[in-house]
């Protein structure tokens, strides 16, 4: 049997049998290059995230250095500028205008993805879902407009009377509401859909309502992907800047009216970026304090969001 | 999908009943899932009419001709605001198109699912979609003065802030248009004894560019409208000059509708309500662009 | 039957293993082919690939089991048996195609020119230029025809005075070239089903492989795209060995030279079926007077 080895390149004309034969390859190493330098590029996903834990943790030690961790996380006065630094009303108003938003949001977003699931033809469901899309689409800093021009003047002051100050929680909540409403109808919508076709059918046979059906049925069955949408929105509402920086308010206050203009964790950010605080000072480290602390909030819950979701995707 | 009509023993048992689901609560509950729908809708629309009648004033010519001017508000301009968005978008695209299509090919036609070190890379990114876009600007600032930059508010600064922001979108969008290219193209290649690598660069990538392009052009309509992260970088707001280069001091249009929003004198809410309206033509434009070239070039296999 | 006093029963062992444990020992194989060959009885005088030992795994199931094969030169081999006996598998194993596959596990040895394939060292990239393959369901490029031609002879580096000429030369080949002459910058998903699978051969032989694997080829196509395939075939066997996966076993007793009959046996604990070879002749032997009566119960049609 002829067994010869010549090391000729691969592609040699035809003659079956009679031609050499190699088997041991070419080298090619522009091979293994290439995926080296895919794999760096993967990997910059890592370094990033290491890049964001090193940029916030260093300041943040030496910040820490000067400021009693425990005053900081329980203290309420925040006046960095009079040497106080207890964060509590930052966090206070984050939370506060992100319940007003959730209010907004889960039942707007949970009706539109009842009905777009349950109730809609494909044809509203065509022109729905881009329109939803749509709204998710504007900036956020337009949103921040909105708030001021025209919900507070017109919505609150003139057509509800309410007696708010010109920043306010409220507004920034209301319309903070709206922009994470797709982003909890979408998850939702996916969840829903996801429930198989046999369990409503079982539900009307038994001689149920499609109210019913969708409220008893459905729901209790999406209910983990229903609860990563709202996790999620809880998220984006979290850590969103430029609503509660135009709309909220720039004085930190202990207060918990939402019709009180009130700073936020992420305004503080926005606003003190801007400033003159010296690179290094105690005042500029309060950025990656703060900073830190969102970082950590918004971790946790995308943590949650992410094991709802597994299991949501897991059950079918 | 999940449009059922009636079932059959009602209607046959109910001859001259009403239908079940015309019962009070169920047509409350209709009522109140049809206003969800709608709320989206109608408040879009209240932004966008309100802006525009606020707007009217000013759309003309010097809105976007002109500099900003602090000093004469019924003057003021955003024409350093959208060219540098321009150059932003354009940096950006530069940065995050090239590593999101690594990323992704790797991930999806070298990795081995199983290693340790590529779940943790799946994982990351996952975290990474949810950071919010403020800790993006602390990056940046971080990462130019590694690099050794005095300034972080120039073109590059912002771009590797939203390079990196869109990073996720880009990724997750290529991965999927990689993924729609079919077993059999590239068993059919590798059968001929082409290498990976050949497979991926000659039939698997080029079958991908539609859904690719669409995804990237997503990422920057999102992109165009941050303004956090260039706040943080320390982005300049009175800018009287046009960009020149990707090492070129800068202002970006959301910054100065934030600006602008943030005066009190009416000019200047004229006038963001102006830029707005630009800065919403602008992104409806790409993702008209993007659906354009999904309907056109996307391939059903 | 003609056998020469050396060699023995691989039938003979067949029925053995059927009484005691299904399984075909390589070693007695290896032991009584007394001339220190380990040629199979009645093998082809020249072979051009053969499979001792062949033992395939997916992860723990055990998909294929003790094969041992020879294909010989210019010769078309039939892989046949029902669906589930691991035939592609054994197929994809002749090129590396099971590489791809994520916890495959091959064991045993594939010898292509004397040479085992599955040796350390070996590059699977320069196995599948030698050895080429075909698919059930015809996968052309999103090409021209020609650059779908031209494509192999591309990745491999393959030197060329013209690609027009290799062009041509492939579509002669596969008797594609009269009806695809005059368009052949036209995308190659115009072509029908049957000129899409014979676009997918000229592709294959352009590269000019040695052997020629074929998936099922014409499972996707109608009688008469099957049939011109079929001829096809014999003309190719002059130039190339040709190993063909069937289902059709009028196919099989049509065109190939031996043919190789594979049943499934389920496994014990976990209930999944694993592949083995049960008889392997000439054509003619084996649907005229089969000597393991599970191929007598397939070719009759009592099953599968």
């Amino acid at each position: 049997m002829p067994s010869s080895t010549s090391t000729s390149a691969a592609g040699p004309p035809s003659g079956a049998g009679l031609r050499p034969v190699s088997l041991q390859g070419r080298r090619r190493p522009g091979e293994a290059v290439i995926k080296a330098v895919l794999f760096v590029s993967a990997m910059i996903s890592i370094v990033t995230t290491a890049g964001i834990i090193i940029t916030l943790v260093r300041p943040s030690l030496d910040f820490f250095a000067e400021v009693e961790v425990l005053a900081f996380l329980t203290g309420t006065d925040w006046g960095p500028t009079r040497g106080e630094f207890g964060i509590l009303p930052l966090v206070k108003a984050t939370l506060l205008i992100t319940l007003i938003a959730l209010i907004v949001a889960v039942p707007v977003g949970l009706g539109a993805a009842m009905y777009l699931s349950e109730y809609a033809s494909r044809r509203t469901r065509k022109i729905f879902k881009p329109v939803l899309e749509l709204l998710a689409g504007v900036p956020s800093v337009v949103y921040g407009f909105f708030a001021l021009a025209v919900v507070t003047p017109w919505l609150l002051q003139d057509l509800l009377n309410l007696e708010v100050g010109f920043t306010n929680a409220l507004a920034a909540g209301l319309v903070l509401g709206v922009m994470i409403v797709p982003t909890v109808a979408s998850l939702a919508e996916d969840a829903m859909s996801a429930v198989p076709l046999a369990l409503r059918q079982g539900s009307l046979a038994m001689g149920a309502n499609r109210m019913q059906t969708t409220l008893r049925v459905v729901f209790p069955a999406a209910l983990s992907g229903i609860g990563a949408a709202i996790v999620l929105g809880l998220s984006r509402a979290v850590g969103e800047t430029m609503i509660v920086a135009l709309a909220a308010g720039a004085l930190p206050s202990t207060s918990l009216d939402p019709r009180e203009g009130m700073q936020a964790m992420t305004g503080y950010m926005a606003t003190t970026a801007g400033g003159e605080n010296p690179v290094g000072s105690l005042e500029y480290n309060t950025l990656f304090a703060v900073g830190l602390t969102l970082f950590v909030i918004t971790l946790v819950i995308n943590v949650i969001s992410i094991r709802l979701i597994r299991r949501f995707r897991q059950e079918y | 999908m999940a449009s059922l009509t009636a079932t059959a023993p009602a209607t046959v048992l109910a001859s001259g009943r009403r239908s079940r689901d015309a019962n009070t609560p169920s047509v409350v509950f209709l009522i109140g899932l049809w206003a969800s729908l709608f709320f989206g809708v109608v408040v879009l629309l209240v932004l966008i009419i309100s802006t525009a009648i606020d707007a009217l004033p000013r759309l003309d010519g010097p809105l976007v001709a002109d500099y900003y001017s602090g000093i004469r508000p019924e003057q003021t301009g955003f024409r350093a605001g959208i060219l540098g968005s321009m150059w932003l978008m354009l940096g950006t695209a530069l940065l995050a198109v090239p590593l999101g299509i690594a990323s992704a090919l790797y991930l999806e036609e070298f990795a081995d699912r199983h290693r340790w070190y590529n779940k943790l890379i799946e994982v990351n990114l996952q975290n990474l979609a949810a950071v919010p876009s403020v800790v993006y600007g602390l990056l940046a600032v971080a990462a130019m003065s590694v690099l050794g930059f005095d300034r972080s508010g120039i073109v590059l600064g912002g771009s590797i802030a939203l390079a990196l922001l869109i990073l996720p979108v880009v990724i997750i969008t290529t991965r999927e248009a990689v993924r729609a290219v079919p077993r059999e193209i590239r068993e059919g290649s590798m059968a001929l004894g082409a290498t990976v690598w050949q497979t991926t660069w000659r039939q698997t990538l080029p079958s991908a560019v539609p859904g690719i392009a669409t995804g990237t052009i997503l990422g920057l309509s999102r992109a165009i409208g941050e303004a956090a992260p260039l706040l943080l970088l320390g982005v300049a707001i009175g800018v009287r000059f046009d960009p020149n280069g990707f090492l070129s001091v800068f202002t970006a249009l959301p910054i100065q509708i934030y600006t602008s929003t943030s005066q009190s004198q009416e000019e200047f809410q004229t006038a963001a309500a102006a830029a707005i309206i630009v800065l919403l033509v602008m992104i409806l434009g790409m993702n008209a662009m993007a659906i354009y070239i999904r309907n056109k070039f996307q391939r059903t296999w | 039957m003609p056998n020469s006093p050396q060699t023995f029963s691989v039938r003979e062992d067949a029925r053995v293993a059927s009484e005691e444990s299904q399984q075909v020992h390589v070693g007695s194989l290896v032991e009584a082919a007394g001339d220190g060959d380990r040629r199979l009885p009645d093998a082809p005088p020249d072979p051009v690939m053969e499979a001792y030992g062949l033992n395939v795994f997916y992860g723990d199931f055990h998909a294929v089991h003790d094969v041992n094969l020879s294909f010989g030169k210019h010769e078309i081999t039939a892989l046949i048996g029902p669906s589930g006996c691991g035939k592609s598998t054994v197929l994809r194993c002749l090129n590396r195609m099971n590489d791809l596959v994520p916890g495959a596990r091959v064991e045993g040895e594939i010898s292509y020119h004397g040479q085992n394939i599955y040796a350390k060292g070996v590059d699977p990239i320069a196995v599948r230029t030698h050895i080429g393959m075909v698919f059930q369901k015809p996968n052309p490029f999103p090409k021209s025809i020609y650059d779908n031609i031209a494509y192999g002879p591309r990745v491999i580096g393959m030197k060329v005075d013209s690609m027009d000429d290799v062009v041509e030369e492939a579509l002669r080949g596969a008797a594609l070239w009269e009806e695809v002459k005059d368009k052949l910058k036209q995308s190659a998903y115009s072509l029908s089903g049957g000129q899409q699978q014979r676009l997918c051969i000229a592709r294959t032989i352009a590269t000019k492989p040695d052997v020629i694997l074929m998936d099922e080829p014409c499972s996707a196509l109608d009688p008469i795209a099957t049939s011109r395939i079929e001829d096809l075939m014999g003309g190719l066997r002059d130039e190339y060995t040709i190993v063909i996966v069937t289902h059709n076993m009028q196919q099989a007793a049509r065109v190939s030279d031996r043919t190789a009959f594979f049943t499934a046996r389920p496994d014990e604990t976990t209930g999944n079926r694993t592949g083995l070879l049960v008889e392997y002749d000439l054509t003619s032997r084996i649907f005229a007077n089969p000597h393991d009566k599970r191929t007598e119960d397939y070719i009759s049609g009592r099953f599968g």
